[in-house]
């Protein structure tokens, strides 16, 4: 009789689930696409991606630092593209330890936050990632990267910059893939190729850079990174637990490779 | 009439500029609620992110937060409430939208939830407001 009752409670229960469409457990479909969806939480940082990477052995982090780079550029969004790329930089020298690395870094980006007229707040970060290098503070060097990109997104939205505050994320977003994707080809490791599946965060990407204002949105630079978005989600949509094979990640660090220099490039082409 | 209009827009545009998403009182209450929870996980050597998500969540209400998670890390989510909530829960949905097992945390205006992603992608962060008023609440998240 009890087993009979069963029966008829988890048959009502399955009813009414068909009835209302829904899936006991699972979320609807259009409250996932409703989700909030912010670049302060839904974009991860250069040092999150990294811890993922070193869980199956650690990389050599020294290869992928890269020599220095400009620091003068003419177009605020190109600036906005390289200060987030060497905020990445900087947790890669974080990672390779090298402290004297991250003291140049760190003098780069705040002579970028200067030339975007970033404030003072953003310059004091200066003096912090200099003293914590110098006293190999690693684990607080990567709470004052975050929190240097934080502060420079901050003083662009006070100062009427939104649309620069995306760019700031896609530099970050393209060194960190390029210098991952890279570190995976050197040493391939299924578990570490794993993280570079990312086709949501791209898309994301994507849909910020589609609601800049014309002027940012229209500049070559832009749209030359807003046209290879498109093939880089496909690049990083591998099936879910699924890790991409060697010749797939060659591909994104290809993708990103390229796209890395357009963004540094003296003169944009 | 034209002078009075440009003064009206200068002191919208200065007003706008000063006040640029200024965080509230119970907003400042309820993240100080979220890092005291998640500054817990940090002595088990779990970084905390400096970015987070402050909103106002009604009763029996809840927010959906999308984060994008990488395969190999643990993660803590961590949400601090004011005091006229009285019960949170956290949620996490894989990109699918199926419930993923965490490990729970509750304590009155606080919640946290654990868990280590097998596969890198989007996840959804939902946090309920079971018991208690309309409250502000801050959710910022962990990782080792």
């Amino acid at each position: 009789m009890r087993r009979v009752r069963q029966f008829f409670a988890t048959t009502l229960l399955l009813g009414c689930c068909v009835v209302i469409g829904a899936e006991p457990g699972r979320l609807p479909a259009d409250q996932m696409a409703k989700a909030i969806r912010l670049d302060a939480i839904s974009i991860p940082t250069p040092g999150e991606l990294f811890a993922a990477l070193e869980k199956p052995g650690k990389p050599n982090w020294v290869d992928q630092m890269r020599g220095p780079v400009a620091t003068a550029y003419k177009s605020r969004a190109q600036i906005a593209l390289n200060l987030g790329s060497l905020i990445a930089d900087g947790f890669i020298a974080v990672e390779a330890k090298d402290s004297q690395q991250v003291k140049n870094i760190g003098t780069d980006i705040i002579k970028m936050a200067k030339a975007l007229g970033v404030s003072e707040n953003v310059l004091s970060r200066g003096n912090s990632i200099n003293e914590f290098a110098e006293n190999d503070e690693w684990d607080a060097l990567q709470e004052e990267l975050e929190a240097t990109q934080n502060e420079v997104k901050s003083s662009m939205q006070t100062h009427r910059d939104q649309d620069l505050v995306i760019l700031v994320s896609v530099g970050g977003w393209v060194r960190g893939t390029q210098a991952v994707s890279s570190a995976v080809l050197q040493n391939y490791d299924e578990r570490a190729a794993k993280v570079l599946r990312q086709p949501a965060l791209v898309n994301f990407i994507q849909a910020k850079l589609n609601e800049v204002s014309p002027d940012v949105r229209n500049e070559p630079l832009v749209k030359e990174v807003s046209g290879d978005l498109p093939g880089i989600e496909k690049l990083v949509s591998f099936p879910a637990g699924k890790a991409p094979t060697q010749d797939e990640v060659k591909k994104v660090n290809e993708a990103v490779g390229k796209m890395m220099s357009q963004i540094q490039a003296k003169e944009p082409k | 009439m034209k002078t009075w209009v440009s003064i009206l827009a200068a002191m919208t545009v200065a007003a706008a500029t000063t006040f640029a998403d200024p965080e509230s009182d119970t907003e400042v209450a309820a993240h100080k609620a979220a890092l005291d929870l998640a500054g817990a996980f940090s002595n088990e050597g779990f970084k905390m992110r400096d970015g987070h998500w402050s909103g106002t969540i009604k009763p029996h209400d809840h927010a959906l937060i999308a984060v994008n998670l990488y395969a190999g890390n643990q993660y803590w989510f961590s949400v601090g409430a004011t005091d006229a909530a009285k019960k949170l829960a956290i949620n996490v949905y894989d990109e699918t939208g199926k419930l993923v097992q965490t490990e729970p945390y509750n304590e009155g205006e606080k919640a946290a939830a654990g868990f280590s992603p097998t596969g890198s992608g989007q996840y959804y962060v939902m946090v309920d407001l079971v018991e208690g008023n309309e409250s502000s609440v801050c959710l910022i998240y962990s990782y080792k």
